[in-house]
């Protein structure tokens, strides 16, 4: 067993995130909505070497498995990620993260004079481009720090 | 033409484009052929925000092919004032009419309301995103004046929000032209508006000055610059100046360039340009009847099929 995996231990139940980009780590727990208080057991690894990445993030959730529009979101600020199913300690399952075609609701558009931003009942739609998301309604598009925008 | 709605121009095709601009010619040629052409139909006005040429030209327009309109009015006697949602006020105002413009200062806003209704509706300017019926009504000028094939124009003034210009630099990537953005580095076009012209693949050229391309061009399109958009008169002043126009500046051009600004104007074009021949501005504006004639004619028809 390399030193690497050993900074972080092998869970029982729950999800792996593999191959995050370096220091994203926090984003991706934000976006499953993990931030302490539910009593999730969570490991991280934050800039491990990787021969892919340079430096990538890890991220072991227990007793967790992912929704698809958490995936979704997942894959826009991680698109090499893996996520890997674990159940009795083995690996069941394990996939690489496929970039939708557009995220739903999980997004909120940073033009002010959007209409997604005015009280209207209707939700963020942003179509997903090679190099970032653009909205539907206003067409702006975000490229850097799409994990700021997140609605949850 | 495919669409139910025209919310921007950038789902209209090159193929859609000429229906409606063909269409607008034979209205224009003869418009007493189309008087009577969608009696009794009522075309229901939503303006959130206060316009003249847009509105008076539809009026006109569903007038001129026998129909009338329903106008909600200004938003301050409307429920809007009483905090009813856009999406609830299109859903009331589409039973009471044929066909719905909209103007609202959100952008996205017609998008949205056209998610809600079915009669079609069409975006008479939302914010600074789209405006795709003087999108047109600038094509059918250009096509009238200059041609749409072959075309190098030059697209000055406030190119950032702009929403004209928005709507028109994409519908020209349906079309054989060559794209030259003049403005002051800080109304440069936004970044969606280049990557989008990028993704079509159209060949585009960024100025700070007018000099260097004038003696190329066959249209130059002038937009006004707002004073509001400066954080001080001295800098807004110093920059406008840079971007107006006298019969002096175009003796430089081609003798048939073909001078476009979708009014209203301020300083911009000195009213000496108005005696040239290269003044089309006018005509651009009268040309908003007929070619909205034209697209309520198409929208209308496929609708009643």
């Amino acid at each position: 067993m390399s030193k690497e995996e050993l900074r972080v231990s092998k869970i029982k139940n729950g999800t792996v995130i593999d191959h995050i980009p370096g220091s994203q780590a926090l984003n991706v727990l934000a976006i499953l909505g993990i931030d302490g208080t539910g009593g999730e057991t969570v490991s991280i690894g934050m800039n491990v070497p990787s021969d892919r990445l340079g430096r990538k993030d890890v991220v072991k959730v227990e007793d967790r498995e992912l929704s698809q529009s958490e995936v979704d979101v997942l894959s826009l600020i991680a698109p090499a990620a893996t996520i890997n199913i674990i159940r009795g300690f083995d690996v069941i399952e394990k996939h690489r993260v496929e970039r939708p075609e557009e995220v739903v609701g999980v997004l909120q558009c940073p033009n002010k004079h959007c209409i997604t931003n005015d009280n209207e009942p209707v939700e963020s739609r942003f179509e997903v481009l090679e190099d970032g998301v653009r909205c539907v309604y206003c067409d702006t598009i975000i490229r850097e720090n799409i994990a700021e925008h997140l609605l949850m | 033409m495919r669409h139910d709605h025209i919310t921007s121009a950038k789902q209209l095709s090159r193929g859609d484009i000429e229906v409606v601009l063909d269409r607008a010619s034979e209205i224009a040629a003869d418009p007493s052929a189309y008087a009577d052409r969608h009696q009794g139909a009522l075309l229901g006005l939503m303006f959130f925000e206060p316009s003249t040429r847009t509105k008076m030209s539809f009026s006109a327009a569903i007038k001129r092919l026998g129909g009338d309109i329903v106008d909600m009015g200004p938003v301050s006697s409307s429920s809007v004032k009483k905090g009813e949602s856009l999406a609830d006020t299109v859903r009331v105002v589409e039973g009471y009419a044929d066909a719905l413009v909209i103007r609202h200062p959100s952008e996205g806003s017609a998008q949205m309301a056209s998610e809600f209704v079915d009669v079609p509706l069409i975006n008479g300017g939302d914010g600074a995103g789209q405006h795709p019926t003087q999108t047109l009504l600038d094509l059918f000028t250009i096509r009238e004046n200059a041609g749409l094939d072959d075309l190098t124009i030059g697209i000055m003034g406030d190119l950032k929000y702009g929403r004209t210009v928005h709507s028109l630099a994409y519908a020209l990537t349906n079309f054989d032209s060559r794209q030259h953005f003049i403005s002051p580095e800080s109304l440069k076009l936004p970044r969606n508006v280049r990557y989008d012209l990028h993704e079509q693949g159209s060949s585009i050229k960024e100025h700070t000055e007018l000099e260097e391309i004038l003696p190329s061009l066959d249209v130059l399109y002038v937009t006004r610059i707002q004073k509001e958009r400066f954080p001080d008169e001295n800098e807004y002043q110093e920059v406008a100046g840079e971007y107006q126009i006298d019969a002096s500046t175009l003796e430089a051009a081609k003798d048939s360039l073909t001078v476009m600004h979708p009014l209203p104007r301020v300083d911009e074009i000195a009213h000496d340009v108005d005696e040239t021949e290269y003044a089309a501005y006018f005509e651009q504006a009268h040309n908003g009847v007929p070619v909205r004639m034209a697209l309520l004619d198409v929208l209308l028809e496929a609708n009643n099929e």
